[in-house]
């Protein structure tokens, strides 16, 4: 009898929605039915399971470039000799692993000496400087649901990224205090493209590409009374638009600004979530406005969580020294580190580097041992020396993730991995013991 | 199986009434036993040394989701200030806000044992029992927020006591929670609009019950269930010039409530930090010290406590789930502000502060905590917290030991600030000559504190079936230093601490960890018909997490230890 | 002074972190032990003498030591990092941190520089003959309190991110920057003698930015008040003053608000 397990949380998304309903087979292998999550994690969960053409053992590269599957054993030794053979290894990614998994990962690397970093670093990361900067006034998204008046989705497209987020959080809701649901709302797209979520907007401002930086000083120049100063036109918005959009923000009776890629990764990145941090500070002087980052993963936050707990720094370690570990994105950042050649082995975890990093930094990176753990076969994997299957998590592995507006999301196990295969924290836990075997006594001189 | 044996060491347990008499104690097994009863165990020679119990924190910030943010959100406290790992250690990085590995080595190195997480947004505990997984050595219990919490002002608006008692347990048992944390009652709720309450009379919008209310309530819902500890109370008006008026007012709604526990709890409010809720003075330019005004209410009533919340004159980071508080200290110092409201329940702020050598305003507060402290009758019910990090970090806690027992260290620094007369007028510190005893710094850090608590069965003291857990300190009562910095290094690094019957500080280092435990209260009250229906329909309609994934699951708390209480 | 002359031998494969080259490090130490000074390579930890060669004496205090650094040091970073006093000279290009947390001496390289050079700097000269990359004189991250003292002069250009946080001192760059001047400024000077692209002091509070070149996008928080003359690194000139960041909060001095200020070169 097929079982139907509910409350599920779905690993694709920040959204990390947990009202999944999966339908498994009666052998607990596979998933035949999902309910409530949207196309994207549907594809997930009918990924995972004990199915057909699913990786069930490592993948060693041989020297005629073909691959020959060996024994975890001999990966879990693979893996931790290249850790202790390099001065300055890097493992990078996390998008996709589970705390414990992170947690796990931060001891091997703490002990090894080396990098440690995750996909913020070419993600949410220019948030990060900005948090770090100027601080961070946000909240969680039950109360946007409950509470908010305006939306703002600046330099971010729910539409496609995040299926789910209007109808769940933001815009569609009925919550305590927003009975009306949307008709209650007025929400505000600014992006410089007319996209699919500002087809629901009240107001969309088409920003010049590059120039939101300037856009908010002028929202800001309405806060601190000098809207007459304000240029005719400021990054292609006019003077009477800006200051209509501001009043709309001042007069609201709780507004929360969501942002996305369009502000991390235009001109000055960092600097854009930065000054729109300022103004959100600078509206609590006339009502009550928060600030979110549309976290991309629905565990991307995970990974900045936990190495702040263990080391103080969300991401771009530095753990060579290992008695102190440092972080500088720009110096200790992955792309950074790979492009200036300064590392000497790469570990690619729950993401894809060789899709997402610049070409001419995989093809650094490639010059040394380049291994990938992940589920699924991807392009790092395929041009990696070693590629080590674990469980996907959500689906065959339970574990804690954190959801975009870092609210702790307990996720379960659906079905079973193919026999064998571990989790993250299994195998990284297992290369941590292989390293203390290798190591002796040593490491603590 | 393991035994130990600790000889010679003068003896300071208050919970037993021991004043510094020289005696040996036992351990075998984890327990403290009767020192006949070991007969072959590892010795440890505490001659010349000062012994107490492994020290019990009753208010720290040290695990959870604001506590991150402050760690994520400051690089520089790292910079060039860490510490670096050592032998029997993970990295420990962090000065004012530190990694969760060195919050337990540095708390360790003390001679602690045990801390109480001062605040946990119910919403957020599984991310809570992650960073407690984290931490080493220390047993580690969590205060869930109930002061703005929806189902409570709904319940307590109608005077539902025994409704509000019933979700009260059931959210403790959810969170793995030990009793009710109230902050800023009625006031963070109103934040979540961009309003606060700063009276205890100040309706809180929409649900139009008031923070004396509120506090009324959890008071009685705290007795009716026979919790370990007191409702814990951080009140409105924190921080403020004049705020001593709205503590009082806060105080007094304790006035004729009986404690009723199993546990030998005494008090029925503890009020935290007390230090920043007794300012007098009605602008910055003429802020004082209320001290004497608080005391002399305080030292005339059994049934209250208070932790003081010293302040250490420190580079430091604030955090606090008095939301609309964070955002006025940023109005004030301009520094980075981050803010969490947290959908029916609380909020949270952190900014950093400083609290500058040279500026009055600094020093005065600095002065409070310590008149609250040597003016105070009754050290059990008076105790040493630095509300870590919001005051000054943890690991200054062996400096105010220092300033409070020795005049010398205190007019020392008193008279190396810039606009010292000024301090003088607005304190009455220089006046003070009390110093205070190891018996009653003993009271203040871990007999006192473990009993308001209600764990003195287990903690605090070294009494036989006690845990195992001994702080040694080079510290001869017989023949006290004359320098009192002697004072701040001898509570800095003890000379051992042991820790269920495993010693894993020798000379101030880390040596060993052990496996810790996590204590929470399992409140026997079942949910009734009634709010079994609510609970349901405001997570269906208002929460954004489903019913059944809030609780957190069993694999996610390590090593759980609960006080059961049956309620009658 | 005595001199104290380290040639990178190029034997390291990664970055080296050469964080004890500096008077303080070297002073009142002999050749020996000064190879025997701790340095990094990712992990592995070494000395000196391992990648450097070393010839002369140090002097007796850090303000008595000079240091001559040859070699290829495009891969060596944080030379003169904390420097307090005393001199070091690098004889062509170097990496990152170059006088990183200087608080006093001099530091002159003749060739380009890296990014976060004269980071959160106190006090001393930092000369590059070169161009800087990015934050020049900028604050750690997270850091209020940047730059607060001493004379940055790159004679190139820079990127992005000059003078982050700025709270005192005088960065002078003789070519151009690219965006991001004096952001969140919060005192101190800053002289670009090229075009800056955009974004000269966005969120400044307080602080002075003169720019003889272009500014290609003037930020609206800037608004035209008059033209002033003034002595500017040697030379008189006269500038069309702004005052702003109008979006930015500003402090008040005996009633009257200070805003920063941007000159532009007429």
């Amino acid at each position: 009898m097929p079982k139907v397990i509910k409350n599920v949380g779905c690993p694709y998304c920040g959204c990390a929605c947990d009202d999944i309903e999966v339908t498994v087979s009666d052998d607990e292998k596979k998933v035949l039915e999902v309910k409530n999550v949207c196309a994207i994690g549907t594809e997930i969960f009918m990924h995972g399971g004990d199915r057909e053409g699913r990786i069930k053992l490592p993948r060693l590269r041989q020297p005629d470039g073909s691959v020959k599957d060996i024994s975890f054993d001999e990966a879990i030794d693979f893996t931790a000799k290249t850790l202790l053979n390099a001065k300055k290894p890097l493992m990078y990614g996390f998008g996709s692993t589970n705390c414990e998994g992170q947690a796990a990962a931060a001891r091997v690397m703490e002990r090894s000496g080396g990098m440690l970093d995750n996909c913020a670093s070419i993600c949410h990361g220019s948030s990060f400087l900005a948090i770090f900067d100027n601080g961070y006034p946000s909240c969680t998204l039950g109360e946007v649901k409950n509470r908010a008046d305006v939306i703002v989705y600046w330099g971010s497209n729910p539409a496609h990224a995040h299926p789910r987020h209007m109808s769940r959080y933001s815009i569609f809701p009925r919550g305590y205090f927003s009975g009306k649901g949307h008709k209650g709302k007025t929400v505000i797209v600014i992006d410089p493209r007319y996209t699919d979520t500002a087809r629901v907007a009240d107001h969309v401002l088409q920003v010049r590409q590059g120039h939101d930086y300037e856009l908010f000083c002028a929202f800001r120049m309405v806060c601190h009374g000098h809207e007459d100063d304000i240029p005719d036109v400021v990054a292609n918005i006019p003077k009477e638009k800006i200051i209509e959009v501001a009043n709309i923000l001042k007069n609201a009776r709780f507004a929360n600004i969501f942002f996305g890629m369009g502000l991390c990764h235009s001109d000055g990145r960092n600097h854009n979530i930065d000054i729109a941090i300022s103004l959100t500070r600078d509206l609590n002087q006339f009502t009550k406005c928060t600030i979110m980052a549309m976290r991309g993963h629905y565990n991307i936050a995970g990974p900045g969580q936990v190495w702040s707990w263990v080391f103080g720094f969300p991401y771009c370690l530095d753990l060579t020294k290992k008695d102190l570990a440092h972080m500088n994105p720009g110096e200790t950042s992955s792309v950074d580190l790979a492009m200036r050649d300064e590392v000497d082995a790469f570990i690619n975890i729950g993401t894809d580097a060789g899709a997402h990093f610049p070409i001419p930094a995989v093809q650094h990176l490639k010059k040394h041992p380049f291994i990938t753990i992940d589920p699924n076969v991807n392009m790092a994997s395929e041009i990696s020396d070693l590629h080590v299957p674990v469980k996907i998590c959500g689906v065959d592995d339970g574990g804690i993730v954190y959801r975009m507006d870092n609210v702790p999301i307990q996720f379960r196990q659906v079905v079973n991995a193919p026999e064998g295969v571990p989790s993250d924290e299994e195998f990284l836990d297992a290369v941590y013991e292989r390293m203390v075997e290798l190591e002796g006594g040593k490491f603590d001189e | 199986m393991s035994e130990m044996i600790i000889k010679n060491g003068f003896v300071f347990d208050p919970l037993s009434g021991i004043n510094g008499d020289k005696k040996d104690i036992g351990i075998k097994d984890g327990k403290i036993v009767d020192a006949s009863e070991v007969k072959k165990g590892k010795e440890i020679d505490a001659s010349g040394k000062t012994v107490m119990a492994g020290g019990v924190d009753i208010h720290t910030h040290v695990v959870g989701p604001k506590v991150n943010v402050g760690r994520l959100f400051r690089p520089e406290d790292k910079l060039f200030k860490s510490r670096i790992k050592e032998r029997n250690t993970r990295m420990q990085m962090g000065s004012s806000v530190l990694s969760t590995y060195a919050t337990g080595y540095a708390y360790a190195r003390m001679g602690y044992a045990y801390v109480n997480e001062a605040a946990m947004p119910p919403l957020h505990s599984p991310h809570v029992h992650e960073e407690i997984r984290d931490t080493p050595i220390l047993d580690i219990s969590a205060m869930p927020v109930m002061g703005n919490n929806w189902f409570q002002m709904e319940y307590l608006k109608e005077g539902e006591i025994e409704n509000n008692a019933a979700y009260t347990a059931w959210l403790l048992k959810a969170t793995k929670g030990i009793g009710i944390k109230c902050v800023n009652p009625g006031g963070t709720e109103a934040w979540g609009w961009g309003m606060n309450c700063t009276t205890i009379h100040d309706p809180v919008p929409y649900f139009d019950i008031t923070p004396a209310e509120i506090v009324k309530g959890q008071i009685q819902t705290n007795e009716f269930l026979g919790l370990p500890h007191s409702l814990h109370i951080h009140g409105n008006n924190l921080g403020n010039p004049g705020s001593a008026e709205t503590t009082l007012d806060t105080l007094k709604l304790a006035e004729g409530i009986k404690p009723n526990n199993k546990f030998g709890r005494e008090q029925v409010l503890h009020n935290t930090h007390l230090q920043f809720h007794s300012y007098g003075g009605t602008n910055w330019g003429d802020f004082e010290s209320a001290s004497e005004k608080m005391m002399d209410y305080v030292n005339k009533q059994d049934n209250i406590s208070f932790d003081v919340g010293f302040v250490t004159l420190d580079e430091t980071t604030t955090m606090t789930a008095d939301g609309p508080f964070e955002y006025h200290l940023n109005q004030l110092n301009h520094l980075k502000w981050a803010n969490v409201d947290v959908e029916l329940e609380t909020a949270a702020g952190v900014v950093p502060y400083v609290y500058g050598k040279n500026i009055k305003v600094c020093n005065i507060q600095w002065a409070i905590g310590l008149e609250l402290a040597l003016l105070a009758k009754d050290h059990m019910k008076c105790h040493l917290t630095t509300d870590h990090p919001n005051a000054g970090p943890f690991t200054r806690y062996p400096r105010v030991i220092k300033w409070l027992m020795s005049k010398q260290a205190r007019d020392e620094l008193l008279h190396s600030f810039k606009w010292a007369d000024k301090v003088i007028d607005a304190t009455i510190i220089e006046s003070m000559d009390r110093e205070l005893t190891l018996y009653e710094i003993a009271q203040m850090s871990r007999a006192g504190t473990a009993k308001c608590l209600g764990i003195s069965d287990m903690y605090g003291g070294l009494a036989p079936g006690m845990n195992a857990n001994v702080a040694i300190y080079d510290l001869n009562p017989e023949d006290m230093p004359k320098d009192p910095e002697m004072i701040e290094k001898a509570f800095s690094g003890a000379a051992y601490t042991i820790k269920d019957g495993v010693l894993v500080v020798e000379n101030g280092e880390v040596v060993a960890t052990t496996p810790r435990k996590t204590i929470w209260t399992d409140a026997k009250y079942p949910l009734n018909e009634l709010v079994e229906r609510d609970i349901r329909e405001k997570f269906l309609k208002y929460y954004t997490v489903d019913l059944e994934n809030y609780m957190v699951f069993d694999e996610h708390i390590h090593n759980a230890q609960a006080i059961e209480v049956e309620t009658a | 002074m005595s001199t104290v002359t380290i040639t990178a031998k190029g034997t390291h494969e990664l970055y080296l972190e050469a964080y004890n080259v500096t008077p303080d490090a070297f002073a009142g130490k002999t050749p020996a032990e000064i190879a025997a000074l701790e340095c990094h390579e990712g992990n592995y930890k070494g000395t000196l003498g391992e990648f450097f060669e070393i010839e002369g004496a140090a002097g007796a205090t850090a303000e008595d030591t000079k240091i001559i650094v040859k070699g290829d040091c495009k891969k060596i970073k944080r030379i003169g990092q904390q420097m307090s006093a005393g001199e070091v000279i690098v004889e062509g290009d170097c990496d990152m941190y170059i006088g990183g947390w200087m608080k006093g001496g001099k530091l002159y390289v003749k060739g380009n520089v890296d990014s976060f050079c004269g980071i959160a700097m106190a006090g001393g000269e930092l000369i590059v003959d070169g161009d800087a990359q990015n934050h020049l004189g900028s604050a750690y991250r997270g850091d209020w309190r940047g730059m607060t003292g001493g004379l940055i002069r790159v004679r190139g250009s820079a990127g992005n991110d000059v003078a982050t946080f700025i709270n005192g001192g005088t960065i002078i760059i003789e070519g151009d920057a690219f965006i991001h001047v004096s952001t969140h400024g919060e005192g101190g000077t800053v002289i670009v003698k090229g075009d800056v692209e955009g974004r000269v002091a966005g969120q400044m509070v307080k602080g002075d930015v003169y720019v003889y070149g272009d500014i290609k996008y003037m930020m609206p928080g800037f608004k035209y008040v008059d033209e002033v003359e003034a002595e500017v690194d040697g030379e008189t000139a006269k500038f069309a003053h702004y005052i702003g960041d109008l979006g930015e909060r500003h402090p008040k001095r005996k009633g009257e608000i200070v805003y920063g200020n941007i000159y532009k070169k007429l």
